[in-house]
């Protein structure tokens, strides 16, 4: 059974279809790419695998150890309690929040304690927040961010505030990451960093990526397989040599300046 | 001097009601950009509240206060959930119109229970009055002082030290991205309405012990005093209510004292005029991020 099996799935605004019978599988462990010029729906495929958007018709199967769970039945909050995770085309940090709240707040759900709890069982309280922000440190200490911690997110330089999001978004404890396009904006040298930051921590926490992505050098060189989309629909599937070659690729491409 | 002093107590201590009303305005407005103007009837709602949990129920006065916090929390979050939770994707304007609604169905309601006529809020306490070398203090503005004084030690670690707090910033930065990192929205914003309902009931039982009386319209004026509080400190953050609402306080009681016969009655003008010059100087208030709304 592979960690992620979507079937069939379409989505659509009015009379478009941004999403259009899309069927793919991805396999624990696998690093793959999802691909398409712009408008291809890459995004919304996000979305809807994430619960920001009900699909229109299909579903998403995730597999949590011997439970074949539907995610497109839940509510965006429990699917990232499911082990998903995502980060946006846009930085959205809390920005005003320090580094290490941020990761806290992405841990929150495994706070076991509540508004009572906190007022009433001091003890209780002090021990689950003291644990937080031992396993916060913690992980910002594998991200390489923990020298950081105190500071507000707004105020990290660009490369550093795209590697806090991935952070956060595996603090939640996801085992499945969605990256949308995280080198965008980035120069060669910071592309090259995240490309490496990628790779660690994908082995380091034994995760499963999907990731959208503009930079074909990027995709190229990290990605295992690749799904191309093309106006909503899955035109290509195979390794990174396989889509090169892919006549129907090429095709979606022409006029854009991409070299495949 | 004392005299100044002693404009300065009573300031304090009605400014403690302002700020405690103050802080539902902001948290609400923080965490969904809505003015909810029902507020000031909640505060009112608790006044009735904690006088009838002290005549009926016959419970101690701190009992009553809690009782009165719980009950109006649990109104607060009623309301939230019926009236504005299915607006929450509709116009702003919507939403502020419901809420106006809101507060004229419970000034009604509570007329048509309680009666028209003021009811009287019986004295727990017998009020002493120190007299500090010309300074005096009565003993229940240091109650107001005081209870107004921990509940905001509560609040701010609430909203500082607790996943809780941690849910309502974030929230209130960017609720998409929350929900994305596992933070139940929705709870999170019934929490805040019942933390600011609760602080505005205990306003509502402070002040009703105060003046010794309830009657269904008392909310309106300090509802709408501790929205400008809330407008001065800067809509949206904590310290800035609780600044503005002493600084509202502390002015009327000045303007009260020293306007003489010729200033004095008009000592609410004069909190609507600040909040008008507020506008116009500084629209986001001593605190207030200066944000442009997105488009």
């Amino acid at each position: 059974m592979s960690l992620l099996q979507i079937e069939k799935l379409t989505r659509n605004f009015g009379g478009l279809s941004a999403v259009s019978n899309v069927s793919l599988a991805v396999e624990e462990h696998e690093l793959v790419g999802l691909i398409g010029p712009n408008g291809a729906g890459k995004t919304t495929l996000f979305n809807v695998l994430t619960g920001v958007y009900t699909p229109s018709s299909g579903r998403v199967m995730f597999q949590k150890g011997d439970k074949s769970i539907e995610l497109s039945k839940l509510p965006p909050y429990k699917i990232t309690r499911m082990g998903v995770a995502r980060t946006f085309q846009n930085i959205r940090l809390f920005k005003e929040l320090s580094v290490l709240d941020n990761v806290k707040i992405a841990m929150n759900h495994e706070a076991r304690y509540g508004l009572f709890g906190a007022l009433f069982r001091i003890g209780q309280y002090f021990k689950s927040e003291a644990l937080i922000e031992e396993k916060a440190h913690a992980f910002l200490k594998e991200v390489n961010l923990d020298e950081l911690a105190e500071t507000k997110a707004k105020n990290l330089p660009y490369g550093k505030q795209r590697q806090l999001e991935i952070a956060r978004a595996l603090a939640t404890g996801a085992k499945l990451l969605f990256l949308d396009e995280p080198a965008a904006g980035m120069n060669p040298q910071e592309t090259h960093a995240l490309t490496s930051f990628i790779k660690e921590i994908k082995e380091k926490m034994n995760l499963t990526i999907v990731l959208i992505e503009h930079d074909m050098s990027l995709v190229m060189e990290i990605c295992e397989r690749i799904f191309v989309l093309d106006y909503g629909k899955l035109i290509a599937s195979g390794t990174p040599d396989e889509i090169k070659n892919n006549p129907r690729v090429i095709e979606a491409y022409l006029g854009d300046e991409v070299e495949l | 001097m004392l005299e100044f002093l002693n404009q300065i107590i009573n300031g304090l201590s009605l400014g403690s009601i302002y700020a405690l009303v103050a802080l539902g305005y902001t948290m609400v407005y923080g965490i969904i950009r809505l003015i909810n103007f029902a507020h000031g009837e909640i505060y009112m709602f608790g006044a009735f509240a904690g006088m009838l949990a002290i005549t009926v129920l016959r419970l101690p006065f701190f009992l009553a206060l809690i009782f009165a916090m719980v009950v109006s929390a649990l109104l607060g979050v009623v309301i939230e959930r019926v009236a504005y939770k299915p607006l929450r994707k509709s116009t702003k304007t919507a939403a502020l119109i419901t809420a106006i609604g809101i507060s004229f169905l419970l000034q009604n309601v509570t007329a048509m229970v309680m009666g028209n006529n003021t009811s009287a809020f019986p004295q727990v306490f017998d009020q002493k009055v120190y007299d500090l070398g010309g300074i005096r203090i009565n003993s229940l503005q240091i109650l107001i002082f005081g209870v107004t004084i921990v509940l905001m030690f509560l609040l701010q670690f609430i909203v500082l030290k607790t996943k809780l707090g941690r849910a309502m910033r974030a929230v209130a930065v960017d609720k998409d991205a929350s929900v994305l990192m596992g933070v139940n929205v929705d709870n999170t914003i019934t929490i805040t309405f019942a933390i600011g309902s609760a602080l505005a009931a205990a306003a509502g039982v402070l002040i009703g012990l105060y003046h010794i009386r309830v009657v269904f319209w008392m909310g309106t004026a300090p509802g709408l005093k501790a929205f400008v509080a809330a407008v001065f400190g800067g809509i949206g953050s904590i310290p800035g209510a609780m600044i503005g609402g002493f600084a509202i306080g502390l002015m009327e009681a000045l303007v009260a004292g020293y306007g003489g016969t010729m200033w004095s009655p008009y000592r609410d003008a004069v909190v609507y005029l600040l909040l008008i010059i507020v506008l116009l100087v500084k629209p986001s208030g001593l605190l207030g991020k200066n944000v442009k709304e997105k488009v």
